[in-house]
């Protein structure tokens, strides 16, 4: 029974944490086990695996785990050195793609769950907030993007792709669901045709969801949030 | 013109991490002490995102973020390595320096607030302390790094060195060293460490800093 390659990944298809991962796995192609978690119920294997957060995603290769999804990509990128390089090779452009991974995942990811999940002046402050730091974002990436429309595939798609893939890339069904303008092609060109971009990667467009079913869980999740708050 | 500078403020357990980081692996560095309510140009410059400090500046190029600076450093400056050669141990090893951020983080909280917000920090604290002492720490290894320190060590040193001065200022003490043996053997080892000694603010000068701060903090509660 061979071991020697065993990638057993623990996710729901409702985490965008998740989706990074399962995105990062099948753009090297590796083989993986995928455990759907219902995070009411959490399997055993979870708990085993992922003591200290029990939270998805969890990666397991040969037996030993890793949680969190920015570690399990910097793992997925060290130990495959097949498809695209998740980040480059350089000490210094490595250090400038994890401070926008960094800025992505702590600033933006947060602030989008609050534009989801409030409503009046609490979501108000939320929407400038994303709007402020999509801004910076927007200068920030100009030096990875010099050109203004970057060409993107599976074979140059890396972590920052990933990142704002997983967060943004539904955002049409996201100001469908919230009645707001999240992404502005005006106001930042270049996020807008690099979504457009990472949306039409074909591996971006078959690991999505239906559409119905993204939309059914946006409602979800912000009637759930808006219920418990006014409770 | 030094090849590598570092923007800090002496009371940042960040900012220390990058200096225990500098100074183990004997990297010659210009220190340029920052006045966060008077930011230098120099700062807003180089970290125009958040305007914080630690930044390393290494042959004019900035780094920002103290746990980006820490792998950088390691990268660039392979004598005395601070990380694990295995991916999978530097997988683990990354995975606690985050939780070592969160941690730092609820470390201030304490300072920082009041009453039932207080004890809440408190709480968190302590449960994140219990975690490090059940899952982080090793029986028998000396350092998170085994018998030589490494950035997870280093990452740690708010919970070595800034959590009693914290818990001294406010008269709330979540860790109690008898029911973590682990993690008050590590904090011995930690700050026994020659380098660590050298690199870690002076304990009185932190106390007074941290009193003033909590006073004003309590003012500006009760206004």
């Amino acid at each position: 029974m061979e071991e020697a390659n065993n990638v057993r990944f623990h996710g729901t298809w409702r985490s965008p944490y998740a989706k990074r991962v399962e995105l990062a796995l099948k753009l090297k192609g590796i083989a993986f086990e995928y455990v759907e978690e219902d995070l009411n119920n959490k399997s055993p294997s979870l708990i085993k695996f992922n003591p200290v957060y029990k939270k998805v995603p969890v990666l397991v290769h040969n037996g030993k785990p890793i949680a969190e999804s920015l570690c399990i990509i910097e793992y997925i990128d060290e130990t495959w050195k097949i498809g695209p390089q998740l980040l480059p090779q350089d000490p210094y452009r490595r250090a400038k793609v994890r401070f926008w991974a960094s800025f992505i995942h702590h600033q933006l990811y947060e602030t989008m769950l609050t534009v989801m999940k409030t409503a009046g002046e609490a979501q108000e402050k939320a929407i400038n907030q994303v709007s402020e730091k999509l801004q910076v974002l927007e200068e920030g990436m100009q030096e990875f993007y010099p050109n203004e429309v970057p060409s993107i595939t599976t074979q140059n798609m890396g972590i920052l792709e990933i990142l704002i893939c997983c967060l943004l890339g539904p955002y049409k069904l996201q100001e469908q669901v919230l009645g707001i303008q999240i992404i502005n092609p005006e106001r930042t060109p270049l996020i807008f045709s690099w979504l457009t971009a990472i949306n039409q990667v074909p591996l971006v467009k078959e690991s999505a969801p239906a559409e119905e079913k993204t939309l059914a869980l946006l409602k979800f999740v912000r009637d759930i949030a808006l219920k418990s708050s006014s409770a | 013109m030094a090849a590598v500078k570092l923007l800090g403020v002496w009371v940042s357990p960040y900012n220390c991490r990058v200096i225990c980081a500098l100074k183990l692996k004997g990297i010659a560095y210009e220190y340029i002490e920052e006045d966060l309510l008077n930011k230098s140009p120099l700062l807003l410059q180089y970290n125009p995102v958040h305007k914080k400090i630690p930044v390393l500046v290494h042959d004019g190029r900035p780094i920002c973020e103290s746990a980006v600076i820490l792998r950088y450093v390691d990268e660039t400056w392979p004598q005395n390595p601070l990380s694990p050669t295995d991916p999978y141990e530097r997988a683990v090893a990354l995975f606690w320096i985050k939780f070592a951020d969160d941690t730092t983080s609820s470390i201030a909280m304490i300072y920082l607030t009041t009453g039932e917000e207080q004890e809440k920090a408190a709480k968190e604290c302590l449960e994140m302390l219990e975690t490090i002492e059940e899952h982080g720490l090793i029986e028998g290894k000396k350092f998170f790094g085994g018998d030589e320190i490494n950035m997870v060590d280093i990452a740690f040193c708010s919970v070595a060195h800034w959590l009693g001065v914290i818990e001294e200022v406010t008269g709330l003490k979540p860790f109690e060293p008898h029911k973590l043996p682990k993690l008050k053997s590590w904090i011995l080892n930690f700050k026994s460490v020659p380098v660590i000694k050298e690199s870690l603010p002076d304990i009185e000068t932190m106390l007074a800093f941290f009193k003033g701060r909590r006073e004003m903090v309590l003012a500006s509660k009760s206004s």
